[in-house]
């Protein structure tokens, strides 16, 4: 009996892989899009993709994070067809094609809990090079501040620095983050901290009552209505990227993005429409 | 001994087998090497110890703090998860009521299979406030350690428990049958007899330790800094791996290749030395 | 205050602790993620970037990348702790040599995993973002756990039984299989747990191999994504997710419970003819 038991779940098994373990899919047949890259604007990207292939029957887009210069990268080798960036080409990628598809602002982020209702360009500078270290120089409690910063390479870290007129080795950071998730549960956790994140993220979590609230940027509020109108300065843009001009289904999927038909797909990401 | 042919044809297919595990480490080594070698072209190894500082963009690559922050996190947690691992196993056999030790090392399987992110999470959630009341900025070398002792203590735990049940009967009633206490019985006969075994799961959760990236990630703070207390903020090499590698180009991405050979590096002088040390003679 | 007393209330004190402390973590999960828990969230694809819908298609991903990852690695690491323990003196290069390896192989950072296993799975044996590359990723990873504890398992069986064996004029390999496995199983089985465990807690590794594609997979080739990574997704990534973090977390627990008590029961079934009784 137990014999039997064993050779039947063998014979199952065995049955289940050979299953699935097919030929790779028919290429001829069905039209594979890949794109990889930046997991900020993955998530937009899958549901384009999901409205695209309910356009499209003989379309798959496949999405791969691994990060924007992942992303900029495997277009330039071919191994993407469309690359995902969450930050503008440098100078040394302008071999490549990039098309915007969304933007995204950065704010200044503090604990709900924190008096301080607005900080100038000069006390936010001073507060990250380590000059102003307790918050009652800025008007608070008489607590140290603990200063959150964005990881190294960054597009957030990068428009923060040039926005302040920054270099990273001046910054002196308490902590250090990668997401905007992790940026926001940090502040959330400590009654102290100061960091910055995207505000279409911010401005969602604090109206789902998370304890954060968005400083002002030089008397304008941090909003995504203040980005969208080009009035809230400091905003990054979400490409898409590509090796030569794109053709076929990828050039398809970029008018497609590109259009108004997926703008409540960006608004429901906390990004901002570019006007068409 | 004189082997049969068949058993002589088993030996060479088996041995094919157990040097895949070599060829693996082989194969990422080269891999690792391979992708750190533009950085290694121009700036010279001393540098990864002697720069000012770590900001790749500006082209300073001190590894220091990093490996600091490595070595006392993974120390640190399998100080607390060793003990704490050992007592888990002695508990669910041979001092828990049957039913009690069963539900006990349920627990501890299920807690071996859940996510590093779901122990970030939960430790940036709940134990980094926590550990802020008491000294800011809460996210920590502490908070890191403590972490990492919770994800490798099932590792221990289970390891040393099916060490145990493998100590023959007969020694341990032997042993009663001397008089000996229960804690005599354990520390006298069970723990010697285990001792391999339990020593073979520890190696396995300092590794664990060591690579793991996404919970301390989430919980040490991230501060390329050398750690002068607990409650610094640290970053250790795995972290900074995960941190940077989505946004790092050129030389940037090489030298966060460079930080992972220095840590298979280290890990490679830690085992050898374990293995010189250990010449546990052995049945045959 | 006798020694005796002193360690059974210090080891009773351990045992409280760290359940103490895992039952807050579990209590955590279930409180944020059993209201959200349906049947359609189980059965449903992901939408809305994974806010809305349910998780299905990554259900079915998970356990296929777990099935590629076990089959593939348990006859391996038997084989090779079967090798190490029976066949091969203890302290000689060649063992010395494998058992390094695989502490070395134990200590690789799960990131690392990842970026080699794209390296060569993906990109040098051209198999793609797929569940394959996933799972045999995630076997590499897990062959030191599955091979150190069946190893050590064999070689605390007491020699007495493969001299008795070879009295009584039984071949190695039916000593072997009637005897010494059947004794090991506890730890084959000890070994089987945290393999498990490990392979579906893995997330660094999955992210560059199996991939980000939430769609139900064709076949194998087809890019997955896994439980794991869906569960950093929605906490790290997406504004909003938390909630289905929760209750996608705490169906992997309960997934883990279920796969768990198969593996105990399959491995029992296969290992354990009693021919001896302790």
């Amino acid at each position: 009996m137990k014999k039997l038991g064993m050779v039947v779940t063998l014979i199952v098994l065995i049955g289940a892989v050979w299953g699935f373990l097919r030929t790779k899919p028919d290429d001829t047949k069905i039209e594979k899009l890949v794109l990889t890259g930046s997991s900020t604007v993955a998530p937009l990207a899958v549901e384009i993709g999901k409205r695209f292939e309910s356009l499209h029957s003989n379309v798959r887009v496949d999405v791969q994070t691994g990060g924007s210069s992942r992303g900029v990268s495997d277009a330039r080798a071919g191994l993407a067809d469309i690359g995902m960036a969450s930050r503008a080409l440098k100078d040394d990628e302008k071999d490549l094609l990039s098309f915007t598809v969304a933007l995204d602002g950065i704010s200044v982020i503090l604990n709900k809990a924190n008096p301080v209702e607005a900080l100038n360009k000069q006390q936010i500078i001073d507060i990250y090079t380590g000059k102003i270290i307790n918050w009652k120089d800025v008007g608070g409690n008489d607590a140290p501040i603990t200063v959150v910063n964005k990881a190294e390479g960054r597009s957030t870290l990068e428009l923060f620095l040039h926005y302040f007129g920054l270099k990273n080795t001046e910054v002196k950071p308490q902590v250090v983050i990668g997401d905007n998730q992790q940026g926001i549960k940090t502040v959330v956790g400590n009654p102290d901290a100061i960091g910055y994140v995207s505000v279409g993220t911010a401005e969602y979590e604090a109206g789902q009552g998370a304890a954060i609230k968005l400083l002002p940027l030089e008397g304008i509020a941090a909003s995504v209505e203040n980005v969208r109108n080009r009035s809230f300065p400091l905003s990054r843009p979400l490409n898409l990227v590509t090796h030569t001009e794109p053709a076929g289904i990828a050039k398809d999927f970029i008018e497609f993005a590109g259009s108004t038909q997926v703008n409540d797909l960006i608004e429901a990401q906390y990004f901002v429409p570019i006007p068409r | 001994m004189s082997l049969s042919r068949a058993d002589r044809q088993l030996i060479t297919l088996l041995r094919g087998c157990a040097l895949l595990a070599a060829v693996i480490v082989l194969l990422i080594l080269l891999f690792l090497v391979k992708e750190s070698w533009p950085v290694l072209q121009h700036v010279a190894l001393t540098r990864f110890v002697s720069d000012a500082s770590w900001h790749p963009v500006d082209g300073l690559y001190k590894l220091t703090p990093m490996l600091s922050a490595t070595l006392y996190s993974t120390l640190g947690a399998v100080f607390l998860a060793a003990p704490l691992g050992i007592a888990s196993a002695l508990f669910s056999r041979y001092y828990a009521p049957p039913f009690l030790a069963g539900c006990y090392r349920r627990l501890i399987e299920l807690l071996a299979g859940i996510p590093s992110v779901v122990y970030g999470f939960w430790g940036l959630i709940t134990l980094a406030p926590l550990i802020g009341r008491l000294h800011p900025p809460g996210v920590s070398l502490l908070a890191g350690i403590l972490v990492l002792t919770l994800m490798i203590l099932p590792t221990v735990a289970l390891t040393a428990d099916a060490a145990l049940a493998a100590v023959p009967i007969a020694y341990l009633r032997g042993a009663a049958a001397l008089g000996l206490s229960r804690w005599g019985l354990i520390s006298g006969v069970a723990l010697p007899a285990a001792r391999s075994g339990i020593i073979a799961g520890i190696m396995l959760a300092a590794g664990r330790a060591i690579g793991e990236t996404m919970a301390v990630l989430m919980v040490a703070g991230n501060v390329v800094q050398q750690p002068l207390g607990l409650f610094d903020s640290v970053r250790t090499l795995t972290s900074n791996i995960a941190l940077e590698m989505a946004y790092a180009t050129g030389e940037h991405r090489a030298a966060l290749f460079v930080s992972g050979v220095a840590l298979m590096s280290t890990v490679l002088v830690v085992v050898g030395t374990a293995e010189l040390l250990s010449r546990e003679p052995h049945h045959d | 205050m006798t020694k005796n007393t002193l360690a059974t209330g210090l080891i009773w004190l351990a045992a409280i602790l760290v359940s103490g402390v895992f039952f807050w973590l579990l209590s955590d999960i279930l409180i944020h993620g059993l209201p959200h828990l349906s049947w359609s969230f189980l059965v449903e694809a992901p939408r809305n970037a994974g806010r809305s819908g349910g998780i299905g298609s990554i259900i079915v991903s998970t356990v296929l990348i777990l099935a590629v990852a076990m089959v593939t690695a348990a006859p391996l690491s038997l084989a090779t702790a079967v090798l190490l323990s029976e066949f091969t003196r203890y302290d000689s290069v060649f063992g010395r040599l494998v058992r390094s390896s695989l502490d070395v192989l134990a200590g690789v950072p799960s990131i690392v995993f990842g970026l080699f296993g794209n390296a060569f799975f993906c990109i040098y044996l051209d198999l793609g973002f797929s569940i394959l590359s996933g799972g045999l990723t995630l076997a590499c990873m897990v062959l030191p756990i599955l091979i150190r504890t069946a190893e050590e398992g064999l070689q605390a069986t007491p020699n007495d039984y493969r001299l008795a064996a070879a009295a009584l004029g039984m071949s190695r390999s039916a000593a072997l299989v009637h005897l010494l496995l059947t004794t090991a199983t506890p730890a084959l089985v000890a070994g089987l747990m945290l393999g498990i465990g490990r392979a579906v807690a893995e997330t660094a590794a999955l992210i560059f191999t199996s991939g980000y594609v939430d769609r139900m997979p064709d076949s194998l080739f087809d890019s997955g994504r896994a439980l794991s990574v869906h569960i950093y997704d929605l906490s790290m990534n997406v504004a909003g997710g938390d909630t289905n973090a929760y209750s996608s977390a705490l169906v992997l627990i309960i997934l883990l419970l279920i796969i768990n008590s198969i593996a105990m029961n399959l491995a029992k079934q296969w290992l354990h003819r009693s021919v001896v009784t302790v």
